[in-house]
């Protein structure tokens, strides 16, 4: 016996494949509203905000939006949250920086980007210098021209060796290779890798000891020491700028060296690119909490 | 229809009016709905006091900081293998509900069926039981219809308000949030979140309702591939009740079946279906068709179960005659105990990372620009960057040291001692320098592996971390 129930029969669709029908279920009609909604919305979007790409760019949109607008708000909005700590960053003795350590922690924070972006180019992302090619490796306790922080900062300020500042770090070295004969270098360069403890010709070395006392202890000092107040490098550690090898030293000695650094006070850079006192004083504080600060 | 005429794809939505009915499935779904909307409302004020430096709320996702409270758990950035494992299990439990109970979950905890229920309740208070609301359907505007319709409006927006606002409570401190709401001086993205969730609780659960189920709802097409023969779902006892008709005290009475065709569980159907037509998409066998019939066939002095919880195979065996199997032999299967091992492999280990983790935690990342450092004396010197955690309500001082080569030693950068101070409940960045002596064998070594150690001087707890050291290998 069949009910009522069991002879209706659904709708269909009309479509009709070997004699397969397809059921009608129809969707709600809120849904398809929906979905002409969101294609207006669509349509709209794109003519507000930027949206279609063109060859270069995209169309910009009526609203005025973009990205970059907001990422400038948002740099203007933390330099802003930020002045206060600048400016007391600009204006502190830079040795009493480490008694505060949150000003310390952002001047390093901030130092670390500075550097990163002025001073990585020479000294290395992760400023180590470059070996024997005379950039200087920023994380070792050895400093030519002083490693307190105060030192530092004047060393970035004015540089060295250079005509921006009339006060740079300024020393040269004369090339010997005028002066001395070959063999007189030969007995200075094993003089000098014997007090730095380094393999040598003890019967040279001892000749040498003579023509060091002569010519090189008025800037190096009589134990070889050197001179951070004249950038006269310390010969006895296990540091070498330029290489601690016979054949490094030789030139080194022969034709002299001459590393320059620019000045970075914005006021020896007339045509921009300088740092301000605040960010001087945020690399100094960074570089000397590298590792080697004195 | 004329066949070369194409029907609409779309079709309005036919409105659903549940009546009431009373029945222990019924009485079940009231206490569910009691007890979980009490959970989620009650939850984010209970207190739970964890020292003066960490929020007092027992449940708090507090983004801001990056933390998990929930009572004496506090969850870190990088635990949240915590909560991966939690949503494992319970996807692992729905796996293991829906195969051995059908859509239980769906029925009775699903929130859009415990909302839509309490919408539902404030219907029927508000604009009587299910012929009342027919006929107010039909009617035309008029004031009292204008007046019930807001009345039941209002009331759905304060619940949808609740609901939203319960919300944002568990991503703050409560009572202060609550005090920021009503002075308007919360974040915007309170209102925000408040506004947006009070929209979808007001229209999913007030107009929505079971089209959620059946359009937007992923769950009910994963489920199919759960149930199988054996799962319980709701049915209708067909060799039982047809053919259906009014009993009438005809002679053609003897012939018909049990159904007598009250139409009683399609009236109470919140999903607007006829369980007689068999299992379909739309049921979330919320058992009120149950309840409806059982009340009917006591009235009518018939046994109970015309339409009830079975598996498919009972409907082959009841209509073989013989017995079918018990409900423990349906849901004890190889493929629920699967389930349910696996459910419990999870939370086991769980439980055990959870004992096991330390309230103290370090992790090392050497710096390898550059590799070593040659400082004056001749000594190679490495650095690392070493994070230190400290997940206690309190200021500790951590020690560092390392065991490995005698000839290493730890500096830390900018410390004159070994030992740091970490504030509570934070993370510290620290610059940890190992030096090696010149002529050490770790100085002219290419790799010395040695072992950090960092130990919580009040504890006295130690974690460790193992790595290397770069010398200047010849």
């Amino acid at each position: 016996m069949t009910t009522e129930h069991d002879k209706k029969e659904p709708d269909t669709t009309g479509h009709v494949w070997d004699g397969i029908r397809e059921y009608d279920n129809p969707m709600p009609r809120w849904w398809l509203w929906t979905f002409y909604i969101t294609i207006i919305w669509g349509i709209g979007y794109t003519i507000a905000r930027p949206a279609w790409p063109l060859i270069e760019g995209a169309t910009p949109g009526i609203s005025g939006y973009s990205t970059r607008a907001e990422v400038a708000k948002d740099i203007e909005a933390v330099n802003e949250a930020n002045a206060g700590a600048t400016q007391e960053l600009a204006s502190i003795e830079l040795a009493l920086l480490s008694g505060n350590s949150e000003l310390q922690q952002y001047a390093v924070n901030a130092g670390a980007a500075i550097f990163r972006a002025n001073c990585s180019q020479c000294h290395g992302s992760g400023a180590a210098g470059v070996q024997a090619s005379g950039y200087p490796n920023l994380l070792d306790d050895d400093w030519l021209w002083g490693g307190a922080i105060d030192d530092i900062a004047y060393t970035i300020t004015h540089g060295i060796r250079n005509e921006q500042s009339p006060d740079s770090r300024w020393s040269q070295m004369p090339a010997f290779g005028e002066i001395l004969s070959e063999e007189e270098i030969a007995a200075a360069v094993n003089y000098v890798r014997s007090i730095s403890d380094q393999e040598h010709d003890a019967a040279l070395a001892a000749q040498g000891a003579e023509i060091y006392l002569e010519q090189c202890s008025a800037c190096h000092g009589e134990a070889g020491m050197g001179d951070p107040t004249i950038g006269a490098p310390n010969l006895v550690d296990a540091i070498w700028l330029y290489g601690g090898s016979e054949e490094h030293l030789t030139e080194t000695i022969t034709y002299s060296r001459f590393g320059v650094m620019p000045a970075w006070g914005e006021e020896y850079r007339p045509g921009g690119g300088g740092l301000d006192q605040a960010e001087i004083n945020a690399v100094a504080a960074y570089v000397h909490q590298l590792g080697g600060g004195e | 229809m004329p066949a070369d005429q194409t029907p609409s794809l779309y079709a309005a939505r036919e409105p659903v009016f549940p009546r009431r009915v009373t029945g222990p499935f019924r009485t079940l779904k009231w206490w569910i709905m009691v007890v979980t909307l009490g959970i989620y409302y009650i939850t984010p004020w209970i207190r739970w006091d964890r020292g003066p430096e960490l929020p007092d709320q027992a449940v708090l996702v507090d983004l801001a900081s990056r933390r998990f409270f929930f009572f004496w758990i506090e969850i870190w950035p990088h635990e949240f293998y915590f909560v991966a494992g939690l949503l494992i299990m319970a996807g692992l439990g729905l796996f293991l509900f829906t195969s051995a109970l059908g859509r239980v979950w769906c029925g009775y905890a699903c929130p859009q069926t415990v909302w839509t229920d309490l919408f539902i309740l404030v219907e029927r208070w508000i604009e009587g039981d299910r012929n009342a609301r027919v006929r107010l359907w039909n009617a035309k505007w008029s004031g009292r219809k204008v007046r019930l319709r807001l009345t039941k409006w209002v009331v759905w927006l304060l619940i949808a308000v609740a609901t939203g606002g319960a919300w944002v409570f568990y991503f703050t401190d409560a009572p202060q949030l609550v005090r920021d709401l009503v002075t308007f001086s919360a974040h915007p993205v309170a209102y925000i979140t408040i506004a947006i969730l009070t929209a979808t609780t007001f229209v999913f659960g007030g107009f929505a309702r079971e089209q959620i189920c059946i359009y937007a709802c992923p769950w009910p097409r994963i489920q199919a591939a759960m149930m199988d023969e054996d799962t319980i779902t709701v049915a209708y006892r067909e060799w039982r009740g047809e053919p259906r008709g009014k009993h009438r005290k005809s002679a053609e009475a003897a012939e018909l079946g049990d159904c007598i065709d009250c139409n009683a569980c399609v009236a109470v159907c919140p999903m607007g279906i006829d369980i007689r037509d068999g299992q379909q998409m739309e049921c979330i066998t919320c058992a009120l068709c149950i309840d409806a019939c059982d009340d009917v066939m006591a009235r009518i002095g018939k046994p109970r179960g015309l339409i009830d919880y079975m598996a498919l195979t009972d409907e082959v065996a009841e209509r073989a005659g013989t017995k079918p199997r018990q409900i423990w032999k349906h849901i004890f299967r190889p493929r629920t105990i699967l389930y349910t091992s696996l459910w419990s492999a999870v939370g086991l280990a769980m439980l055990v990372a959870l004992f096991i983790r330390t309230e103290i935690d370090a992790t090392v990342a050497p710096v390898r620009n550059p590799t070593f450092v040659t400082l004056s004396d001749g000594s190679i010197r490495n650095a690392y960057d070493v994070r230190l955690l400290n997940k206690h309500g309190e200021e500790r001082t951590f020690r560092v040291s390392l065991t490995g080569d005698p000839a290493l030693r730890v500096q830390l950068e900018g410390l004159p001692y070994e030992t740091v101070k970490v504030p509570a409940n934070e993370t510290k960045l620290q610059r940890v320098y190992v030096v090696a002596p010149r002529g050490s064998v770790p100085a002219g070594a290419d790799r010395s592996e040695f072992r950090f150690w960092v130990e919580d001087l009040i504890s006295g707890e130690r974690v460790y971390k193992d790595t290397v050291f770069n010398g200047d290998a010849p």
